[in-house]
């Protein structure tokens, strides 16, 4: 193996690490906000309100991101005059917004539904417990339904998390250089795909080998003797 | 007797298959990669299937060299690696003869040559840069001169280019400094955004240029400032050929060459791009 060849792909590689992670984190973070809501949304009495969260849960957890990311850059491009009146057509001019766009809405409607399952996870009998103490409305959520619905919920949001950053690999095909983008750039340029395409893979695991420790952490943090440190034990104790 | 029955049905398949190898030994399999989204010189019809000058022409040359060939189609980006990775045997996909490709890849005697320059819409500014025709072969003092007097044009623009081209090395040789240049998967794609308004130019060569003037996308585009060619644009269309298959090389040399001597890249040429491309020696 030519490791001259990959330490130079590597330098050129890193390059596109911000962009991958900016989109990653950015996407992530709007996506859970907007997750939430809809998790809400799903829940709500009104109807129709929880009709709209679930007809988005399933259009944007039933396309390929691929897909979504071509219909909102190229597919929207030719919509122009009308989106120019509406006065948005700067933020679909930019690669970088549409790309930022296509990766929240589908992140916010796989986080949707983990968010719904962790709030359905919570015990009935803690929620009329909280009652009786008096609690009620936000003070109840904050105290009791949101600390046992986000243990409940991380794992699997961990495992979005680490899907998503896998994910802005997609975006360079919408002209967007992160570094997948650049890989492919730098085999046009060389026509060596095995080696640089190991160094991107590489680059990849490293990024959510650290995510996977930080998830890990949290999950830890927030619930003890729910985390990967006592799991052990309770399985222990569960055989009993 | 039944044993002697037998031993003639063996020995009529016996010799049916070695007529069979005969047949093949003749005719040598040879597989062509093309991009299939180039029109006019390679591309997807409506049928779905690969048409173009290029298949055309492949067919020709493949009659000459006494191949049966096969196309298939294959992104852009891999089109090399693949070749190296024995996918297939050669590529006929508009690609230019550039120094940079020969250190990897043997080519042909070209096949067809052409000019590249910018894709525009009508309404843009960018519609008024100079024209004019130069050769980066034969006078690149020229030929740098009118890229110099295009720059403070282009200053603060967008170009749209096709990644792994001639066409990308050469802006990002050029324009880099001036301009931002994003690279596209397909020329299909610069031309969606061309007409979005995403980009302010592409950069091509004109005889994709032309294809997609006559297409719904292009119809408001137009071919602005100069012609380039030669030099880092390339030198030539040709087909790509590993550099060990010394015997391909040479069957579609004569092939390309009986072919621009009778006439038949004349005459192909005109039908899908409406000029002679001809290589002029």
């Amino acid at each position: 193996m030519d490791f001259a060849f990959l330490y130079s792909s590597f330098l050129r590689l890193i390059a596109g690490i911000p962009l991958t992670l900016q989109l990653a984190f950015s996407s992530i973070g709007l996506g859970f906000c907007l997750a939430v809501l809809l998790a809400a949304m799903m829940r709500s009495r009104l109807l129709p309100l929880a009709w709209i969260a679930e007809g988005f849960v399933f259009v944007f957890r039933g396309t390929p991101l691929l897909v979504q990311i071509f219909l909102i850059y190229y597919g929207l491009g030719q919509f122009r005059p009308y989106l120019d009146e509406m006065g948005i057509w700067w933020f679909f001019r930019s690669p970088y917004y549409c790309a930022l766009l296509a990766l929240t809405l589908n992140t916010a409607a796989y986080g949707a539904e983990i968010v719904r399952g962790g709030l359905q996870s919570v015990p009935h009998g803690q929620i009329e417990a909280a009652r009786a103490f008096g609690m009620s409305g936000f003070t109840l959520y904050r105290r009791i339904v949101a600390p046992i619905a986000l243990r409940q919920a991380l794992p699997a949001y961990g495992n979005e998390i680490i899907l998503m950053i896998k994910a802005t690999s997609l975006v360079s095909t919408i002209t967007l250089m992160e570094v997948t983008g650049l890989a492919h750039k730098i085999i046009s340029e060389t026509f060596r795909a095995f080696e640089v395409f190991f160094v991107a893979g590489a680059i990849y695991l490293a990024i959510n080998f650290a995510m996977a420790r930080l998830i890990a952490l949290a999950e830890d943090r927030i619930a003890p003797d729910l985390g990967r440190a006592a799991a052990t034990i309770e399985m222990g104790k569960l055989s009993h | 007797m039944k044993l002697t029955r037998f031993a003639v049905a063996a020995a009529a398949v016996l010799a049916l298959g070695f007529a069979a190898t005969d047949a093949s030994a003749q005719m040598r399999k040879v597989k062509v990669a093309t991009e299939g989204a180039y029109a006019p010189w390679n591309f997807v019809n409506s049928a779905g299937k690969l048409e173009g000058f290029e298949l055309d022409l492949g067919a020709e040359l493949c009659k000459r060299a006494k191949f049966d060939c096969e196309f298939v189609a294959q992104d852009w980006d891999g089109i090399i690696p693949s070749l190296q990775a024995k996918k297939y045997d050669a590529i006929m996909a508009g690609m230019n003869i550039t120094p940079k490709r020969l250190e990897t890849i043997n080519f042909t005697t070209a096949y067809a040559a052409g000019a590249h320059g910018f894709l525009i819409q009508k309404s843009s500014s960018l519609a008024k840069l100079p024209g004019g025709e130069f050769n980066l072969t034969k006078d690149l003092a020229s030929a740098e001169k009118a890229i110099a007097d295009l720059k403070p044009m282009l200053k603060g623009k967008i170009l749209g280019v096709q990644g792994s081209t001639t066409n990308l090395a050469w802006a990002e040789k050029y324009f880099k400094d001036v301009a931002e240049i994003r690279e596209y998967k397909t020329t299909e794609q610069h031309d969606l955004d061309l007409a979005a308004g995403r980009i302010d130019a592409a950069v091509v060569a004109h005889s994709a240029a032309k294809a997609t003037m006559e297409t719904a996308t292009g119809k408001d585009m137009a071919i602005a400032g100069p012609a380039f060619s030669g030099g880092m644009l390339g030198l030539g269309v040709a087909v790509g050929i590993r550099k060990e298959d010394n015997d391909l090389k040479a069957a579609f040399d004569e092939a390309v060459k009986s072919a621009i001597a009778d006439g038949t890249i004349k005459r192909l040429s005109e039908k899908w791009f409406k000029v002679d491309m001809t290589p002029k020696s």
